[in-house]
Order: C-alpha cells, then sequence, then structure tokens
C-alpha cells in the first residue's frame, strides 16, 4: 500500500538554476529509484525566509507531491541530511481530506490556467 | 420636551450588552484541511508577537484549534511564518 506524501525543501540561494534543478531531480530519483511515483511538483522560487536559517535570509523553496513506501522516507530525510545544499526540510503524509485539498487546489489552477488562453 | 426625556442621566451611557455569537468558521465553512503552505490565511490565528491566540478569542473549535495549531507549527518550521516577532500584521 502506497501512502501520498508531501515534502518541501528550502535549498540555499547561492545556487544557480541548473544546480537547483539537479538538486530537484536528485530527490526526484530517490523516489522514483524506491518505485514511488511524483504525483505533483511545484517551484516556488526564491522566497524571503521569515528568521534566518544558517544566516541565510532568502531560499529556494521546491514542494514535492508523490505515492511512496513509508521505507522511502527515511532514505528521502537522510539524503536530505547528507546535502549541504538543503537548509530545511518537511515531509509530511497528506491524509484523505488533504489529497483533497491539494487536487482540488490544481482543478482551480489549471482552470484559471484554460480561462487566460481563452 | 427635551426636559421629560432628562429624567434619568447617566455619566457613562449605558452599554447595551450585545453578545456576537462565536463560531468555528472551519465547521460553518466546512473546511476540512488546514494548509501550512498559507501563512496569510494563518495570521488571522497570531497576534502581533506571532503566538497562537486561544480558542476563546477565536471561537474556533477544539478538532478544529489542533490542526490550525499543527499547521502554523508547520510553517513556523519552513520558516514561512516567524516564531518571535514584533508587529506581525
Amino acid at each position: 500500500m502506497l501512502n501520498q506524501y508531501e515534502t518541501v525543501f528550502i535549498a540555499t540561494p547561492v545556487l544557480s538554476e541548473s544546480q537547483m534543478k539537479e538538486a530537484v531531480s536528485k530527490f526526484k530519483k530517490v523516489i522514483t529509484d524506491d518505485k514511488g511515483e511524483i504525483v505533483y511538483e511545484e517551484d516556488w522560487g526564491l522566497k524571503k525566509l521569515a528568521y534566518p536559517i544558517q544566516k541565510k535570509s532568502t531560499g529556494f523553496y521546491h514542494l514535492i507531491e508523490f505515492r511512496a513506501e513509508p521505507e522511502t522516507i527515511a532514505k528521502l530525510e537522510t539524503e536530505y541530511r547528507r546535502d549541504e545544499r538543503i537548509i530545511r526540510f518537511l515531509t509530511m503524509k497528506m491524509e484523505k481530506y488533504a489529497v483533497a485539498y491539494a487536487e482540488k487546489k490544481r482543478a482551480r489552477k489549471s482552470a484559471e490556467q484554460k480561462q487566460e488562453e481563452v | 420636551m427635551a426636559q421629560d426625556n432628562s429624567e434619568i442621566r447617566y455619566l457613562t451611557p449605558p452599554t447595551v450588552e450585545i453578545k456576537k455569537k462565536k463560531y468555528c468558521r472551519f465547521r460553518k465553512n466546512r473546511i476540512k484541511y488546514i494548509d501550512y503552505k498559507d501563512p496569510e490565511f494563518l495570521k488571522k490565528f497570531l497576534n502581533e508577537q506571532g503566538k497562537i491566540l486561544p480558542r476563546r478569542l477565536t471561537g474556533t473549535s477544539l478538532k478544529y484549534q489542533r490542526k490550525v495549531a499543527v499547521a502554523i507549527k508547520r510553517a513556523r518550521h519552513l520558516a514561512l511564518l516567524p516564531y518571535v516577532t514584533d508587529m506581525l500584521k
């Protein structure tokens, strides 16, 4: 039984765009290598932090929604801890209301995009 | 006529207490999930110092107060909300 999870990480602001992409694909690979599947991902870009972390006041935020076995989470989090580029991360198991909320939010977003195109 | 009305005079005008019934906004709007990624919404449940407001002020039901608290703590961890501050809002 695969559970649905959501993970957000903050990378250091010193990274270039290609380095950031490389970091994202690395963590996605950790998930997919363990028979997980990516449901959705979202790049929030460079954001200002509410308080300094490791003396940095900004960071790149990235969100990944995925389905995976519970064992994958421990592997993913060790990868986060080993990686010096990651300054903060949060992984959360999505309960059914969270999944419904995320789907609704995505549906609304795609509907808006369609309207813009028309 | 003016004198007839001034039979009872108050130093401070009597305040008629109209108690506005508090309600739980999550129950009322049928919100089931509280998103930690939306700091602007969560700010409604914080005071100026960034502390979580008690239930007796916001009117949130216990079930959702717990969820609000968890969402705020997650947002704080991700630096979307501050742990301590002054003059939030």
